[in-house]
């Protein structure tokens, strides 16, 4: 008896003992957390599935064919946020501190949940990527250190699209006297736009009238009929989900052009084109990157994912606008982390040490075609104080089956949005308390 | 465009607006008739029935036979509610039903897409979404053809409904039934046939309301949402009459189109989407000044 009860204690001492001594076995895993915030359900459904899709299979496909970012594979979880702000929320809180070293960084793919998220973001040290959405002036990197609206914001896009616009009437000087309507969706991504496009109809001359559609956009007969009366020269569609398709659907049966009707981004699927058929023809959309599966990335996945079974979304959806969306932020996305793993090694890194990788962001031109996504991405170099990276814009038109590229990569009129952007910067640092990093000392 | 011409063209486009509200409002009635229960799956079922339809003319079926088909899963589907949901709650106070529609709302949202997929899809019914030519030419207002083929078939809707609760055997059944399912039951009358039968008309309701608004919107998860434009309408038409919800929907329809046009003009873009707010504005009021709606029976209790 006595035997025993030493041998239990002996046992019980060198259970103890090992539990707190370090094993091998207990190493750091290499995996790199992403958070997938998606939404699989809802009436934006659509977006939240095609771009996160292209997204997972590009980190699945990078994984399988190159064993990760420099040996550290990429890992996942997804959390439905439906396209709700308070879900949003929830789904940064349940996810910032997985993996081993926490989320590499946060792409919430909704402007209000961005608008949610990024000042927890800034306090977690996590990096809020809003890639072609998001706050404008989160650009100015000196007052939000964590925030990155990367390759194009809607202020740098919207410079673009009244470029557009102008070249189609021939010239800048011909917008004077033109009349824009600029139908949003109520909502924060759909305002974000509104006092830049102020600024320019008084910098253009051209008049400019706002129209708000609540969500979902169902119906929208009374708002097209006072566009009817206003009769515009160019319709600007904000839309977002059913809304597009349904404003789209209201210009024909009052006999607009849908060549006169430009789209944001979000506007501008295939999802947003098919169910309004025939009425869709001739409609113009902005983009950071084009649609199509030419690109060798693209025929990567399909080898390395689609083709095995293990892709993350329907195989015919491959090669869309929002797909290809996806793809696009996979490749900045793992640059990112790869440009901050030469820094602070080939390991899984913080969000404080991703934030460095996106602050330094160089993707050139070469670098784009090593990685297969020549034409399908633009070039980009970050900096402290530059959030954005990029700033041109495509323009593509829907030929009733698919979209065409129209333009070449226009500019935004970067002399117009930068000052707007510190300025508007500069007003939140001091509603806030905050004192801008001087990045002059960050290089 | 003159100001009256423009005023006649806002106010029949808010007509035709409402008959498409009416075609919801009409799902909702049927069930609140047979069970005094408001179901909250009515936007479901049209996004269901809307994906199923598609979902079997993708898989190379004709039209015609795609609808029969469609039209037997909603019938299926009224028996499997009525046997797995209802059957059970038969006596239970009507927050039960209420609460086991919730559920049914989200079952059948997860069902359809898990079936059918997210994808959005287009959905064409052959009819031209665009200005009629006829009526442009005689009256010098743009109508929409679509417009025109739905006000169409919600009239013939409303007719064979009417006639089916009025002039058949069921319908009789339907009525003592709402007034009370324990007398009904008591003096023979079969509650879960009945139940089925109108579950199975909600069904057929959901499905024309369906194919009218996929056709318009795409058959999307937004078709679910449609059951919004709906609520003001029943508020002001009243929950049990099919009568009530066609006027209902032409007065909500109208009212909130012009509305936007002139409230929102008046205010200079002050007030943003007149359209969504002032359905729910004008339903209140009529709440405080008749709240069994228009048409809706006087309800009184003895206490």
């Amino acid at each position: 008896m006595k035997k025993s009860v030493l041998a239990s204690l002996a046992i019980g001492a060198g259970l103890l003992a090992g539990a707190s001594s370090p094993s091998p076995v207990m190493a750091q895993a290499m995996e790199q957390f992403m958070p997938i915030p998606i939404y699989r359900t809802g009436p934006y459904a659509a977006g939240g599935t095609g771009y996160f899709g292209g997204f997972m299979d590009y980190m699945a496909m990078v994984n399988a064919r190159d064993n990760g970012v420099n040996g550290v594979k990429m890992i996942w979880e997804e959390c439905e946020t439906a396209y709700d702000n308070a879900r949003g929320v929830e789904c940064y809180e349940r996810l910032k501190g997985k993996g081993p070293t926490g989320a590499a960084m946060f792409h919430p793919l909704s402007t209000g949940i961005t608008y949610s998220t990024f000042e927890k973001g800034t306090a977690d040290k996590v990096p809020v990527v809003s890639m072609g959405y998001g706050r404008g002036d989160a650009m100015v990197g000196s007052v939000f250190p964590y925030t990155f609206p990367l390759v194009t914001t809607y202020w740098s896009q919207n410079t673009a699209k009244i470029k557009f616009i102008g070249m189609k009437e021939g010239g800048m000087d011909k917008l004077k006297g033109k009349k824009l309507v600029n139908v949003y969706h109520d909502s924060a991504y759909g305002k974000e736009t509104i006092d830049i496009l102020n600024k320019q109809a008084a910098m253009y001359g051209f008049e400019i009238k706002h129209f708000p559609v609540a969500h979902p956009g169902l119906d929208q007969k009374a708002i097209w009929l006072q566009i009817k009366q206003f009769a515009p020269d160019w319709v600007i569609l904000r839309g977002w989900g059913v809304m597009n398709p349904t404003a789209i659907k209201e210009a024909a049966r009052i006999g607009f052009p849908r060549e006169k009707m430009l789209g944001v981004w979000w506007s501008g699927s295939e999802e947003d084109m098919r169910p309004a058929g025939t009425a869709a023809k001739g409609f113009y959309a902005a983009g950071f990157h084009p649609a199509g599966k030419n690109f060798p990335v693209l025929k990567d996945i399909e080898k390395f994912v689609q083709s095995k079974g293990k892709g993350n979304i329907e195989a015919e959806r491959m090669g869309t606008i929002y797909y290809n969306r996806g793809v696009v932020t996979g490749i900045i996305s793992l640059e990112a982390i790869r440009t901050a793993q030469e820094k602070f090694g080939k390991k899984p890194l913080t969000g404080e040490q991703v934030q460095w990788g996106l602050e330094h962001l160089n993707l050139t031109a070469a670098r784009i075609k090593a990685l297969g996504g020549e034409g399908l991405v633009q070039p980009i170099k970050t900096s402290c104080n530059d959030h954005e990276g990029g700033g041109a814009v495509k323009f593509q038109q829907w030929d009733g089956e698919k979209w065409t590229v129209v333009s070449d990569w226009i500019d935004a009129d970067k002399s117009l949005v930068r000052p707007l952007a510190e300025e508007s910067a500069a007003k939140y640092a001091k509603e806030k308390g905050i004192t801008p990093r001087d990045c002059s000392k960050e290089m | 465009m003159s100001d009256l011409n423009f005023f006649f063209e806002v106010l029949i486009g808010g007509l035709l607006s409402g008959v498409m509200y009416s075609l919801v409002a009409l799902g909702f009635v049927l069930i609140y008739k047979a069970s005094g229960v408001f179901n909250f799956a009515q936007g479901s079922m049209v996004l269901f029935a809307a994906l199923t339809f598609v979902g079997i003319m993708e898989q190379g079926i004709p039209f015609w036979p795609a609808l029969v088909v469609a039209l037997v899963v909603m019938m299926v589907l009224a028996v499997g509610i009525e046997r797995v949901v209802l059957r059970p709650l038969v006596n239970q106070p009507q927050i039960s039903l209420f609460m086991a529609t919730i559920g049914l709302s989200y079952l059948l949202e997860g069902l359809g897409q898990g079936l059918w997929g997210t994808q959005v899809r287009a959905l064409d019914l052959g009819i031209e979404d665009m200005p009629n030519e006829t009526i442009q030419t005689m009256l010098g207002i743009q109508v929409s053809t679509f417009d025109i083929f739905s006000a169409i078939s919600a009239a013939l809707l409303v007719g064979l409904l009417a006639l089916f609760f009025n002039k058949t055997r069921v319908g009789l059944a339907l009525r003592a039934v709402a007034d009370d399912h324990q007398a009904a039951l008591a003096v023979g009358i079969p509650l879960q046939h009945v139940w089925a039968i109108v579950w199975a008309a909600a069904g057929l309701v959901a499905l024309v309301a369906g194919l009218l608004w996929g056709s318009r919107l795409g058959v999307q998860f937004s078709l679910s949402l449609v059951a919004l434009k709906a609520l003001p309408v029943l508020i002001l038409g009243g929950f049990t009459s099919i009568a009530g919800a066609i006027v209902g929907g032409l007065i909500i329809g109208a009212s909130e189109k012009l509305a936007e046009v002139y409230i929102g003009t008046f205010t200079g873009g002050a007030v943003a989407a007149v359209e969504n707010w002032f359905p729910y504005m004008l339903a209140l009021v009529f709440l405080l000044v008749r709240p069994q709606g228009l048409f809706g029976d006087k309800i009184i209790e003895r206490v």
